[in-house]
């Protein structure tokens, strides 16, 4: 297939033991309705399972849905695990329950997409369609 | 407004969430040709619409039990001590996750998240020390445990053994719902035919050794939180109740030895009358179902006894003080509904776990309704209204059509073991929040009348890296100073119990007793059981 004609390959990821998984998959329907291809991994994602799945998947976009606050923990592991298997080029974002105060420290560890709570959606779509090269 | 009204036909249609068309006026003629008032009767009789005792709230306000839990053992019980002291009347308690999921503090998939959304749990240890000083006759517990539930309902009953309680009369309430855990929340471990296995041994298990207990509280609240209508949210919890009361018949236990410590937990956001109709409506068809599908003849065994509690999802992120208001308005909904017992979400939770300053206001919003605004002066103060009786009728044939969907299908526990229900309630949310998005579908501070003022701004609850710590080390301490071969043979019968398929609920207690943790019995369970593998589909 054409790279250009390409569809853009999402790979959403419930870090943790969050169970709060409605948001993941509202999302996750809006990429999909966005013509995005999107494999959502389900719940008790590690960081070891996020970087596997997401070179299987070859992941364009690497998102996470964190509710619970475990955030900043699940993304300082995760971030090496990523550059180590070549990804750190890939788009990374993260949306969720994350406090203000929280969104420059996961910008500074590579997450480029910050979507706090009260996100619209096509915020979402329009941030990953300008964003993947 | 005279209903013949012809300009009537020219009004913008309404619709409840629940699907039903909302009538500009109601009048006799509605009531009558929805069902009539058969079902509505008398509180604290068959079929019970209209409330589960006679005098209801006249004789004793509904218990106040806010959600409450974080950090160690002793930081809860300072905590719990604080509401009490503030005229709380129930406790409502918050486990952390690896509590929730089976894993002791120290496991690695804990790491950054023990004590984070509640109260770590690792041994007998900590329930000791969270329920210090708290008189358990007067101030009846209700822990919010699913997928461990088995574990710390026996470490629950251990520990107010050890304190001296008769079991015989101990009263309290665990969550245990598995089923709703699959469709939202997700604290499940095991698959879904040994979960509600687990499910049957802890509700065989207190029917007979504490029969005041209720060890199950059946939750429409979180399948209303991932997208469920109102109407679907009794409709699914129903037949969840329904598939555990099974689950339990087919041990030989007659109905009525059990289905009276059945109870339910619901949700409150949205529409006033849908979500009073939709109370009066469930406890009607409940009483229904109890008595002419499982020839229940106990009264008791036909109440639906309910917590009834605001809910997260009617709460806003933008200008979050606003739902100071919202929780004051669906505390109004719960007590003319009829629940036992309520909850609040506290205007911050969007942000955080609540603070004393917030759980304090939710308290004072339910303790103005029973002090100043007379909602226990009298019993079901709305029925009779012809919009509330008619609405009732509507909504239980909605809930009745639900369900009878989910039995055409296949039955709710094949229907959430491949993701059906799931897939259907996540759809559902999908299109609210495209509907909220383009304004369809209004939120206050959302959609319109936002602001560019700032709100107050909210407390945030640090997370405790060193108590996480101080956790582990006292877990170690424990392991330290227990009887460790008592240990072994007790972890050891867990495992033949549940490979046997005898009721485990013996085996466990003995090993919570001995000061075996969460994370070790767990693990004796899943090595029988095996882990669930979660159905993921859109």
């Amino acid at each position: 297939m054409n790279d250009k004609t390409r569809r853009i390959r999402v790979v959403l990821a419930k870090p943790g033991l969050d169970g709060h998984d409605q948001g993941a998959k509202v999302v996750a329907r809006a990429l999909m309705d966005a013509g995005m291809e999107v494999k959502y991994t389900g719940l008790r994602q590690t960081p070891e399972s996020v970087t596997r799945i997401a070179l299987e998947e070859a992941a364009d976009v690497i998102a996470l849905s964190s509710m619970a606050g475990s955030h900043l923990p699940f993304c300082r592991k995760l971030k090496p695990l990523l550059e180590r298997e070549g990804l750190g080029e890939k788009l990374w974002i993260i949306g969720g329950n994350l406090p203000a105060g929280d969104h420059e420290v996961l910008r500074a560890l590579g997450f480029k997409g910050v979507f706090p709570t009260c996100t619209r959606l096509d915020d979402i779509v329009n941030f990953i369609r300008a964003n993947v090269s | 407004m005279n209903p013949k009204d012809p300009s009537r036909d020219q009004l913008r249609p309404v619709r409840n969430e629940s699907g039903i068309e909302i009538a500009p006026l109601y009048t006799a003629e509605d009531v009558a040709r929805t069902g009539g008032t058969a079902m509505v009767g008398l509180p604290g009789e068959y079929p019970f619409t209209r409330g589960i005792h006679p005098l209801m709230y006249r004789r004793q306000p509904w218990t106040m039990r806010q959600y409450t839990g974080f950090g160690k053992s002793s930081e809860t019980n300072k905590r719990f001590h604080y509401l009490i002291a503030n005229g709380q009347t129930g406790l409502n308690v918050a486990f952390d996750l690896p509590t929730q999921c089976g894993y002791d503090s120290d496991d690695p998939m804990a790491e950054g998240e023990v004590g984070r959304v509640g109260m770590a749990v690792d041994t007998l240890r900590d329930f000791e020390t969270a329920f210090a000083g708290i008189d358990l006759d007067k101030v009846t517990v209700s822990i919010t445990i699913n997928g461990a539930a088995a574990i710390l309902i026996a470490m629950y009953l251990a520990m107010a053994e050890k304190r001296g309680y008769d079991l015989k009369m101990l009263r309290g309430t665990a969550q245990n719902d598995i089923l709703k855990e699959f469709i939202g929340r997700g604290t499940w471990i095991y698959p879904v035919e040994p979960s509600i296995r687990l499910v049957g041994d802890t509700i065989e298990y207190c029917a007979k050794h504490a029969p005041k207990y209720s060890p199950v509280s059946v939750c429409g609240y979180h399948i209303r939180e991932s997208g469920a209508d109102p109407a679907q949210e009794i409709a699914y919890a129903f037949c969840i109740a329904k598939a555990y009361a099974d689950d339990v018949l087919r041990r030989g236990l007659p109905i009525d030895e059990f289905a009276g410590r059945l109870s339910f937990n619901f949700n409150i956001f949205g529409n006033l009358f849908e979500q009073v109709a939709k109370f009066r409506a469930a406890r009607g068809l409940w009483a229904k179902i109890m008595k002419e599908q499982y020839g229940a003849t106990r009264p008791g065994s036909m109440w639906m006894r309910m917590l009834a509690g605001g809910g997260g999802s009617g709460l806003t992120f933008e200008q979050p003080e606003v739902n100071i208001v919202r929780g004051a308005y669906y505390a109004l909904i719960s007590a003319l509904s009829g629940a036992q017992t309520m909850a609040l979400c506290c205007y911050d939770e969007g942000y955080t776990i609540p603070s004393e300053y917030a759980q304090r206001l939710s308290l004072r919003t339910m303790q103005v309704l029973i002090e100043e605004m007379g909602l226990c002066d009298t019993v079901d103060p709305l029925a009779g209204s012809f919009y509330v009786e008619t609405l009732t009728n509507q909504m239980r044939s909605r809930m009745e059509e639900h369900m009878a969907e989910v039995d055409a299908g296949g039955g709710i526990v094949k229907q959430i073991a491949d993701g059906t229900i799931q897939a259907r309630v996540s759809a559902q949310a999908y299109e609210m929040q495209r509907a909220i998005e383009s304004g369809k579908f209004r939120k206050v501070g959302v959609n319109c009348y936002r602001t560019e003022e700032a709100s107050p701004d909210v407390e945030f609850h640090p997370y405790d890296e060193a108590g996480a710590r101080e956790q582990i080390e006292s877990l170690n301490k424990v392991r330290a100073e227990r009887d460790s071969v008592r240990v072994l043979a007790a972890l050891t019968r867990v495992r033949d119990d549940a490979r046997s398929g005898v009721n485990v609920m013996p085996a466990i207690m003995d090993a919570v007793k001995a000061y075996a943790s969460v994370g070790e019995i767990t693990r004796e369970l899943v090595g029988v059981f095996g882990h669930l593998r979660e159905p993921v589909r859109f």
